[in-house]
């Protein structure tokens, strides 16, 4: 059976479902600072804005706080409602997600930190086209996760897990080209190097995207589709049941 | 890999022997419909729970198979109960011989007024004699099954009034199980008992499962989701959703299952 996004919010208790909508509230918060950081990290870095960058990195602590409350809202429902069925996964998908944006932050913080890094080097930083196209794809395979999230969407979340396939061939083939440039240049290799632990970092963030999006199958629908074939999947997903 | 877990998967629901089976089945009162044609199949040595709002028909089911309605002379009933295949309803069948074979638990504990000994005693003395020395290995078994012998072995003759609500109602599971049912009906079997005693309850429903066939009724949703494999939700005396617990629990198929027990208005 299929659950929309009001739900949560026809229980006869009416504080359980002012808990559950904080829940969502809170975590839909989290989404936006965390993708936040994500876009000023990125920022930082392509324009070489090392006050941003370091704001970055003290923004950090925020998420790691919203991550710490969240978790203890959901221990508190989960101890005092025993919430069941689509509220039991609501809760489960909501600590999960929790989970995961709170990494993307810590992303967001290594990006900024090679920022700072690049932004002392006096030579020419190379890969930073590829930094801008990879951020841009991940950036919005975030938004739509979290839009997912927001509105109980799955169509838009399996087009972030199909999305997450070709995040990964353009991180690889990103990967041979600045290969190409450390073996050109070899005074260039220090910066080539922070550059690839971006391009790691926002290839992570595309994986944690494309978790959220899992959720939020799993909550909408019931199924669990980690460590699925994304190609297998479609159809079952968006089958009305 | 991890290691397998002590409660292991259940196979699929098709798979399942079956103790019960109920076919098409109707019960009305005066002419007042309180059961509409359910079918559902209760496998065997397992707890299949029946959940479902007051007056939905999960007390009445219950009942029906251990054909108490048969008391009721208003009560019409339609279609077809079979244990281990049997029409309960079969005109041969020895209602008492069904009433042993199978046994009920009620809400409030109703032990009789005499010692638990004799409590216990009392079904094995109307079935059959047998010598004192069998009869008090009987009794020390079923005793044991109900996890009740090691609180009361050194008081066996004093009254069964004197145990706390728990213990009586321990005890009265051990009067039914020392005759040796193949089901037992439990309704609301701890609804009147503090947690602890009702965790205990919990714990020896689990344990007697693997001797016989456990229906439990309950308007506890999360003791249903704790103890039971199966869980049938009924609503209006009709059968809404049956399956697996684990699935009920946690992705029901039915919008109506779903609003009940999470609590929402339908």
């Amino acid at each position: 059976m299929d659950i929309t996004s009001d739900t949560h919010s026809q229980h006869i208790s009416r504080q359980f479902n002012q808990e559950l909508e904080e829940l969502k509230t809170h975590l839909m918060a989290m989404g936006g600072l965390v993708e936040k950081q994500v876009q000023d990290a990125v920022i930082a870095l392509l324009e070489g804005d090392s006050r941003l960058a370091e704001k970055v990195r003290d923004n950090d602590r925020q998420v790691n706080d919203l991550q710490l409350q969240i978790d203890d809202e959901c221990t508190r429902v989960l101890a005092r409602r025993q919430p069941a069925a689509s509220d039991l996964r609501l809760v489960l998908a909501v600590i999960r997600a929790t989970s995961d944006l709170e990494r993307i932050g810590d992303e967001a913080s290594k990006i900024a930190r090679n920022a700072l890094t690049l932004s002392e080097s006096t030579s020419t930083v190379r890969g930073l086209v590829e930094v801008r196209h990879i951020s841009e794809h991940v950036r919005k395979m975030l938004r739509d996760a979290l839009t997912a999230f927001a509105r109980f969407d799955t169509e838009l979340a399996m087009q972030v897990v199909r999305e997450d396939e070709s995040v990964d061939d353009e991180y690889g083939s990103a990967m041979r080209s600045l290969m190409t440039f450390m073996m050109e240049d070899s005074r260039a290799i220090s910066s080539v190097l922070s550059i690839m632990w971006v391009l790691r970092a926002l290839e992570r963030v595309g994986d944690h995207a494309n978790n959220l999006a899992e959720y939020v199958v799993y909550l909408v629908k019931g199924l669990d589709i980690r460590h699925s074939d994304p190609a297998k999947l479609s159809d079952q997903v968006l089958k009305k049941s | 890999m991890l290691a397998p877990s002590s409660n292991p998967p259940m196979p699929t629901f098709a798979a399942e022997a079956c103790s019960l089976s109920i076919e098409g089945f109707s019960l009305a009162y005066g002419g007042k419909p309180a059961l509409r044609d359910l079918t559902l199949q209760i496998p065997r040595h397992r707890v299949t729970a029946f959940i479902g709002p007051s007056g939905c028909g999960k007390s009445t089911l219950l009942r029906a198979i251990n054909r108490l309605h048969d008391l009721n002379e208003s009560a019409r009933a339609e279609g077809r109960i079979a244990l281990e295949g049997r029409d309960i309803h079969d005109p041969k069948l020895d209602v008492s011989e069904l009433r042993r074979r199978v046994g009920m638990v009620f809400q409030t504990p109703n032990p009789f007024p005499m010692s638990i000994y004799e409590n216990v005693a009392f079904g094995l003395r109307l079935q059959k004699r047998l010598p004192k020395r069998q009869r008090d290995d009987r009794i020390e078994w079923a005793l044991s099954a109900a996890a009740l012998w090691d609180e009361v072995k050194d008081r066996l003759h004093r009254s069964a009034w004197q145990l706390s609500g728990g213990q009586q109602q321990r005890l009265v599971i051990a009067r039914t199980l020392a005759v040796e049912p193949e089901v037992l009906l439990l309704d609301e079997p701890a609804s009147a008992l503090d947690p602890i005693s009702t965790l205990k309850i919990e714990e020896l429903i689990r344990n007697l499962k693997s001797q016989l066939t456990l229906i439990l009724v309950t308007h506890n949703m999360q003791q249903a989701a704790r103890v039971s494999d199966y869980t049938a939700f009924l609503q209006q005396g009709a059968l809404v959703e049956y399956g697996s617990t684990d699935q009920v629990f946690t992705n029901p198929r039915l919008q109506r299952t779903e609003d009940y027990i999470t609590g929402r208005l339908s």
